[in-house]
């Protein structure tokens, strides 16, 4: 059984339910239940039609689960057997399911557990485990979740970027467990771009794959991080950058620009340089320029400022960085980074061990530490 | 999200508000502090913030390596220790206000005649992974 068509049909038929009249949080459960019993049964006898056979078991688990709360509570069935009229039929139900999974009403955390769940078809064991959590805090994270949404209207129109904000979560922070986040979060990137022509989606999707592109070379067999100057560029998945340089162009040239497609585009001139030496820095300062008129985000700032510092020289790289509040994650180790390349190996290897004491991830803190020991170390002799 | 260790100590601490030690309260005094952290805990799952709480005794052995081939030494344990720790919560919260929030609940746990302990705990962020982005 192929368990990636499996979890792609679960927002289509999830969507099925609902427009049959089952709310939200009872479809999703029903369909989570249709999901096990697939796995269970479909080995031996695979269906003709996957969709059909999911919605059908799906919606019989629905009508038992209801029909034992019915009798429990003595209240009538309220559930509809035939689709609801109106005009939401022409809306896409997987669609729906993105923009409602992304509510602005859920906290950042709820909205990816319940992405990850409703729309990507994971169980809560494997979102659990991914996020290093307790299976029953995750569990109670969801249902949660789908509490605060259970009164948004399927058919109300959301927002793209929300959406787009919650798969980034989930790319950037897809830690290495069992569960692949960043093969999950292009995968679900990739559905939506299918489902929307919508240029930032387009750049989100780039930017994912040109990221994830250069994986394979970001950390050294001993898992340690290995900064994108000294990769070995041969690892690049040429075949992942081609396809992202492509979704990226096609985006831009609707001349609606956004920030996904701008961060997109930094990453493209990256990984259109053979060697480090090769790196167009005066492009890339441009991009950040464009970045920052967009966001007006103080990390693009920091970003513009070591990318200033490449292409005018790590003297106009500290003037930019002097602009920016020291406390600023990750500004100790830019400074450390342009004093070194500035020729102050001293005030480098101070601030580079101050950095690494300041470090957010455990990866990051290693390198710093290591870079500080090389200075250190030189200084020495 | 991120991960934060709500660390109490034995020793090494400031002296709590209400600092009397636990064998001099009222056995209903001890039941009601744990029962303060079995709800405590249970009210995290809840919101799904919840990641781990453990205790630990409070005598413990030093080790090290001795070389290889050799067993290791052992030394302790030290009635002198200057901080030693007692237990600790991890929780999986949006924002680091909101671990300043929990933990000051938590020490908040009754202790002598059912008052607050008002003991100090210590926060501790996790290291996390790093990011997929880097530029």
């Amino acid at each position: 059984m192929n368990e990636s068509l499996l979890r792609e049909l679960v927002p289509a038929v999830i969507g099925v339910l609902v427009r049959r009249g089952a709310d939200f949080a009872a479809a999703e459960d029903a369909v989570q239940d249709a999901l096990v019993e697939a796995v269970r049964v479909w080995p031996d006898d695979p269906p003709r039609d996957p969709k059909g056979w999911l919605v059908t078991v799906a919606w019989r688990k629905f009508l038992d689960v209801t029909r034992a709360d019915t009798s429990r509570r003595h209240r009538e069935v309220r559930v509809e057997t035939e689709p609801l009229p109106g005009p939401g039929e022409a809306v896409d139900d997987a669609l729906q399911l993105y923009f409602l999974c992304a509510h602005p009403s859920l906290t950042p955390a709820s909205a990816v557990a319940l992405t990850l769940r409703a729309v990507g078809g994971l169980t809560t064991r494997q979102i659990a485990q991914a996020y290093l959590v307790p299976e029953a805090t995750m569990a109670q994270r969801i249902s949660r979740a789908k509490r605060t949404v259970s009164d948004v209207r399927f058919n109300q129109p959301g927002d793209v970027a929300t959406v787009l904000r919650v798969l980034y979560l989930v790319f950037n922070e897809g830690y290495s467990g069992d569960v692949d986040l960043v093969g999950e979060a292009i995968r679900l990137t990739r559905q939506l771009a299918v489902k929307t022509k919508h240029e930032e989606v387009a750049g989100l999707l780039a930017l994912m794959l040109l990221h994830h592109a250069r994986r394979p070379a970001r950390t050294g067999p001993d898992g340690r991080l290995v900064p994108l100057a000294e990769q070995d560029r041969s690892l690049w998945n040429t075949r992942l950058i081609a396809e992202g340089v492509d979704v990226l162009q096609t985006a831009l040239a609707r001349d609606r620009l956004g920030e996904f497609q701008a961060q997109a585009a930094i990453a493209a001139l990256h990984a259109d340089a053979q060697t480090a030496e090769e790196t167009d820095w005066v492009q890339i300062v441009e991009w950040y320029d464009e970045l920052v008129r967009i966001t007006d985000s103080p990390v693009a700032r920091l970003n513009r400022a070591v990318a200033v510092g490449e292409a005018d020289g790590p003297r106009a790289g500290l003037a930019a960085l002097a602009e920016l509040d020291p406390a600023l994650p990750r500004h100790t180790a830019v400074a450390a980074y342009l004093h070194e390349r500035d020729g102050d190996p001293v005030t480098a290897a101070r601030l580079y061990a101050e950095a690494a004491r300041a470090a957010l991830s455990l990866p990051e803190r290693d390198h710093l530490t290591r870079q500080a020991a090389r200075l250190n170390a030189r200084l020495r002799s | 999200m991120a991960k934060y260790l709500l660390l109490k100590h034995y020793r090494g601490a400031p002296a709590a508000v209400n600092d009397v030690p636990m064998d001099q309260w009222t056995p209903e005094e001890v039941s009601a502090h744990v029962q303060y952290m079995r709800d405590f805990a249970a009210r995290l799952e809840g919101t799904g913030e919840f990641v781990d709480a453990q205790a630990l005794s409070a005598e413990g052995t030093f080790v090290r390596s001795d070389g290889e081939g050799r067993p290791p030494v052992t030394d302790g344990p030290f009635a002198e220790t200057k901080d030693l720790i007692a237990g600790w919560m991890v929780i999986d919260v949006e924002t680091y206000e909101r671990a300043l929030e929990l933990a000051g609940e938590l020490s908040a746990a009754p202790g002598a005649g059912g008052k607050p302990i008002h003991e100090w705990l210590e926060v501790r962020p996790f290291l996390a992974e790093a990011p997929t982005v880097t530029e």
